[in-house]
């Protein structure tokens, strides 16, 4: 039980920096941006190939958020200068990263074992936790500042940004390469933590970053003071471990997509469900018997 | 001031939907003058705007602001001068920031936006005074979401931001439209106070013959891109423009107005 709610915990560590990525497109700019699926193993494969041509891990892992922003670049490309729809150019960016992982390093599936990773010699949860705080914290002081509010007015109301005398595209690209980078580095904490790189652990990884925003948004929903980041983190927390939960209660670790799939189902509905509604409908249901 | 020569501007060319807006049409505004712009749907007010302010680009002749042709220049980089005011109230603001973070991003207008603290605290004061001339009690509610505010509320939002930076040239298009009555009035009231105290030309476009005939200094009925009529208004009271309407058969705004 205590390892399990450990490695739920370093995972979710893990996938929130990929859900404060996610909110970046699909909350802030409104963006949906599907490259995800691709950026992440893209994380994995760059860290790969950085340590094993011989830099260190922290190098490689600052490396691999580098580079997957470009991730971004391309899907901005895509969408604003080629002027292909939002979640087609997100679908041919990953698609187009499917090859280019396959490429960098030459293998499907690269083991990280007799490599060193930036959790040697310290608790991984605790490197974790320090640097899920340095995103946290850059990423609040950067939505502060005067670029980071014009982000979050492009995902609003692109018409005004224009009126403000600045190209709301600046931003989209500014968004996207900063979402990527996030989840290319997310990708390179998860490779350094299995131990392996792999070509599919992209696959669904979105659900994963949806899923922690909605879990975020739902829980304590009233409270007003809690950041966007903050909610991606606890939302991440709280969805890998409620799965962790149902494996421990007995489940097989093959119904875990299922399970994912019904948590993010209970969040939704529990978001829509209005117990205002149904009270009028039993007072309804009251009237009517009286009546009979 | 404004200068439009031989404007050109054709919908959906070359297929069977083309539609041809402006044939070498020119327009020159006064500096400093208020013109009301008249017209039914679809005689290419909106369309005008657009040209004006760069949303959509023209086929032939030219805009010049102040004698500098502004033909090149980006949407965003004719807001330097070119202030807008939509019909929708949500256009004009960013409905999920504060009133505050709203007013410090339109005072940040067409300066380099950096990525130093957008919020100023030594600026909150000022924001509050320019806000009470508005009247509407904004002042106390700095840090609410705007997406919260009433139609008229965002609509006299949007309005100070727009003028903010004093505009050479500010566009209303139809901005009292979507607004009751009694609001429609106050923010009419209050641009026409903004618009006199900054001394900016303006082009107005409205359906409200009585707020066109009080409020310009210049009255200009559009049909089917063609200036028909252009006039001071003080040459022309409300029930000569209404019976141009009528017998135009565009129906008489008046009467839901009364």
């Amino acid at each position: 039980m205590n390892t399990l709610i450990l490695t739920s915990i370093e995972q979710g560590l893990i996938f929130s920096v990929l859900a404060i990525g996610v909110t970046i497109t699909f909350k802030i700019l409104d963006f949906a941006d599907m490259s995800v699926e691709g950026t992440f193993p893209f994380g994995a494969f760059l860290f790969a190939k950085l340590i094993s041509g011989g830099f260190s891990p922290l190098i490689s892992t600052l490396l691999s958020f580098t580079f997957g922003t470009l991730a971004g670049l391309l899907t901005y490309t895509l969408n604003i200068k080629l002027r292909i729809k939002a979640l087609l150019s997100g679908i041919l960016t990953a698609t187009m990263l499917y090859t280019i992982n396959l490429r960098l390093n030459g293998k499907s599936n690269m083991g990280l074992f007799s490599y060193p990773s930036i959790y040697e010699g310290h608790e991984p949860v605790i490197v974790l936790i320090l640097i899920i705080l340095a995103v946290k914290m850059l990423m609040d002081a950067f939505l502060k500042t005067e670029v980071g509010y014009l982000l979050i007015a492009t995902g609003d109301n692109e018409t005004l940004v224009k009126s403000l005398g600045e190209d709301s595209n600046k931003y989209k690209l500014i968004g996207l390469m900063i979402s990527n980078g996030l989840v290319a580095l997310s990708g390179a904490l998860m490779a350094q933590y299995q131990g392996f790189a792999e070509i599919t652990m992209g696959t669904g990884i979105i659900v994963v970053g949806i899923a922690s925003i909605i879990v975020g948004d739902t829980i304590l929903r009233r409270n007003k003071l809690l950041k966007a980041t903050t909610r991606a983190i606890m939302g991440a927390l709280i969805y890998k471990f409620i799965g962790a939960l149902a494996i421990d209660l007995g489940l097989a670790p093959t119904d875990l997509k299922a399970i994912n799939a019904i948590i993010v189902i209970i969040f939704l509905t529990y978001n829509t469900f209005n117990p205002l509604k149904i009270k009028k409908a039993d007072e309804y249901k009251v009237v009517e018997e009286a009546k009979c | 001031m404004l200068n439009i020569i031989n404007l050109t501007k054709t919908f959906n060319p070359g297929t069977s939907y083309e539609l041809r807006i402006f044939n070498d049409f020119n327009l020159h505004i006064n500096k400093g003058e208020c013109t009301g712009i008249l017209g039914a749907n679809g005689c290419g007010k909106t369309t005008l705007f657009n040209i004006i302010s760069g949303v959509l680009r023209q086929e032939k002749g030219t805009v010049s602001l102040n004698g500098k042709i502004i033909d090149n220049l980006k949407e965003n980089e004719r807001a330097r001068f070119i202030g807008r005011v939509h019909q929708n109230p949500s256009a004009g603001v960013s409905p999920s920031l504060t009133i505050l973070e709203n007013i410090s991003l339109s005072d940040k207008k067409c300066q380099k936006f950096t990525l130093r603290k957008l919020i100023n605290k030594q600026k909150i004061e000022s924001y509050r005074e320019i806000l009470k001339t508005l009247d509407l009690g904004l002042e106390n509610k700095l840090n609410t979401e705007v997406k919260y505010l009433s139609g008229g509320q965002r609509q006299s939002l949007s309005l100070l931001m727009a003028t903010m930076n004093k505009p050479e040239l500010l566009l209303l298009d139809e901005h009292t439209a979507a607004l009751d009555p009694k609001t429609s009035r106050l923010v009419m009231e209050k641009t026409q106070e903004l618009i006199k105290s900054y001394n900016i030309t303006t082009m107005m476009i409205s359906h409200n013959v009585r707020d066109a005939v009080k409020y310009s200094d210049r009255i200009i009925m559009l049909d089917k891109g063609e200036i028909i009529l252009d006039v001071r208004s003080g040459q022309i009271t409300e029930k000569e423009l209404l019976n141009i309407y009528n017998s135009r058969n565009y129906g008489s705004p008046l009467q839901e107005a009364v």
